[in-house]
């Protein structure tokens, strides 16, 4: 055991036993961020408070749902809406995040793709992330069902219904997977137990990777620049901080970051309180009908661009091309060929190719809104096909890249 | 050591995963709701009826003498008779994502909204992207009824034929 004295303070007294100082120098005062970075990367603190609000608003609303296919619909819409006081707050609050955490999420995955940033031994941090990017999409996915209004039913038809797989027919995974012929109470509850527990225990051990991935890469900078963090770090110590090029993450760097994370937070309030219309769908106003399907089905806007890559192909092809959306940025590292780490504006082809796949994504998330039908689904196809095609030629136009 | 350790953690795993694969599955309350009788005496020519079974909807539609004169063969081997009349008895969920589709009694087909899709008035695909025709419940005729869920003579001879794919 080790030995211990008579504290001195309440610090002393927790620094024997928990050795908070250690902690501290190795998670915050210690931790090397490059200077030359800008407010872009401060997408992974805007999302990590962003998670918190969360759970926070979640855990109020659990206090109230009732995961029952008879009064789900009106525990949220009346009790929560209307009898809890602030129970409104909590549910736009809720909502609202949902919605804006994927905008964030995105800008986090293409600042990533702009600057190289899942290259050269920070590929573990590219996957983490991209795994987190799959449970943030399931977990978005079952909070949808719990509303139990007519979309989320339908969504949860609609998308159960992939797991037979096409023309493989395992119809037999399906009920198993709802646990009844259609989604109802099994459905309901397994989800209401996915959302709350087990999708978020796995998003929390997935955040621990992603942060023990950056632990050894370290962060990118703007420049792609590649230095030496122990050389820069002993500069930081010795007093050289004008000349080292990393900064302490707190209190140096976590002020940048507070202060990128309290712009965001006015937007977020701004529309919790006057537009939060917007992540919420009419027709989820509407209680559950296994009878009645709404005229016109889509998700959410943040699935749209894949929901429309399995649109306009006939139904195996369509799986195909979805599932390919799905896991085809896991990839990324591998098919992208180059050597170079550094902002696309300096990598010749592959700046277009990132505006490229920018474009089609807001156009396949635009027609992915529309009603597909005439010149709508055309250009639906088109857009599909592009991203596709993207995908098939960056290997061949990252390989002959110059190093830069 | 190890190798007991192995051993015995191995046994573990694979039946705590059989049961937890097993605790998945639809309880045997849900299935045993799996039968609905429907009295066709009501239907109207021509005119959907929808009613349910296992949580899904049936479409019920009786068809009218010039309909059933101007079918292919393919279109009447899908049909139910019941006391000299044709009816399509089929589930109504579309075989692409499993929207329902509406009936359009000008135009005698089902039209999918959802991306699209069509059948005809026997249920077959006749527009993309659903890739087979809408599915024939298990079917039992008694008198003026039929009872979902349990394999009649009549179902069991489409079966045979092939029909049901
Ligand atoms: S669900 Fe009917 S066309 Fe897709």
């Amino acid at each position: 055991m080790a030995h211990f004295t008579k504290a001195t303070s309440v610090h002393d007294w927790l620094n024997q036993r928990l050795a908070i100082d250690t902690l501290q120098r190795v998670l915050s005062k210690e931790y090397w961020i490059p200077k030359n970075i800008n407010f872009l990367w401060a997408m992974g603190m805007v999302l990590a408070f962003t998670f918190g609000i969360l759970l926070v608003s979640g855990i109020f609303l659990l206090m109230y749902y009732q995961p029952n296919v008879d009064t789900a619909f009106d525990s949220v819409n009346y009790t929560i809406m209307r009898e809890v006081d602030f129970g409104w707050l909590w549910r736009h609050v809720h909502a609202v995040a949902a919605s804006v955490v994927f905008l964030i999420i995105y800008i986090h995955m293409l600042t990533g793709i702009y600057y190289g940033s899942y290259k050269k031994g920070r590929e573990m941090i590219w996957i983490s992330g991209m795994l987190l990017f799959v449970a943030f999409s399931a977990e978005a996915f079952s909070g949808y069902m719990l509303p139990w209004g007519q979309m989320s039913y339908w969504a949860g038809m609609v998308i159960t219904n992939l797991f037979s797989l096409g023309s493989l027919e395992f119809n037999g995974l399906v009920e198993w997977i709802r646990g009844d012929y259609v989604p109802g109470q099994a459905f309901l509850d397994r989800f209401f137990m996915l959302h709350v527990l087990l999708i978020p225990l796995a998003i929390l051990g997935v955040i621990g990777l992603h942060f023990g991935a950056l632990r050894i890469p370290h962060v990118n900078n703007q420049d792609g620049e590649e230095f030496d963090f122990d050389e820069e770090a002993a500069k930081y110590k010795a007093g050289n901080k004008k000349e080292s090029k990393v900064i302490a993450f707190a209190n140096d760097f976590l002020s940048k970051d507070m202060f990128v994370v309290s712009i965001y937070l006015i937007f977020f309030f701004y529309l919790v309180f006057w537009h939060f219309g917007f992540a919420m769908d009419p027709i989820n106003f509407d209680p559950a009908d296994g009878l009645k399907t709404p005229p016109h089905i889509y998700p959410e806007w943040y699935f749209l661009w894949s929901y429309e890559i399995l649109r306009p192909f006939p139904k195996d092809p369509g799986l195909v091309a979805f599932g390919f959306a799905q896991v085809i940025f896991f990839l990324l590292p591998w098919f992208d060929r180059s050597p170079n780490a550094v902002p696309a504006s300096r990598r010749g082809l592959f700046f277009f190719w990132f505006w490229a796949m920018v474009v089609d994504l807001i156009i396949l998330t635009a027609m992915g809104k529309l009603p597909p039908v005439g010149v709508y689904s055309l250009i639906g196809e088109v857009a599909a096909y592009g991203f596709i095609a993207l995908w098939v030629i960056l290997p061949f136009i990252t390989r002959n890249e110059k190093r830069v | 050591m190890g190798k007991v350790f192995g051993a015995v953690a191995g046994v573990g795993a694979v039946g705590a995963l059989y049961a937890m694969k097993k605790s998945w599955d639809p309880l045997p309350s849900v299935k045993a709701a799996g039968f609905t009788t429907i009295d066709l005496s009501a239907a109207e020519p021509n005119k959907l009826m929808v009613e349910k079974w296992r949580g899904k909807p049936i479409f019920v539609l009786k068809k009218t003498p010039e309909m059933v004169a101007k079918q292919s063969a393919e279109q009447t081997a899908r049909d139910i008779v019941v006391n000299g009349d044709s009816f399509l008895i089929c589930i109504g969920l579309c075989t692409h994502l499993g929207c329902i589709p509406a009936y359009r009694e000008a135009k005698l087909d089902f039209k999918c909204a959802c991306h699209g899709g069509e059948f005809d008035s026997s249920g077959i695909e006749t527009k993309a992207p659903p890739p087979s025709p809408m599915e024939i419940p298990p079917f039992n005729v008694k008198g003026n009824t039929v009872v979902l869920g349990e394999e009649g003579e009549a179902y069991r001879k489409m079966k045979e034929a092939g029909v049901l794919a």
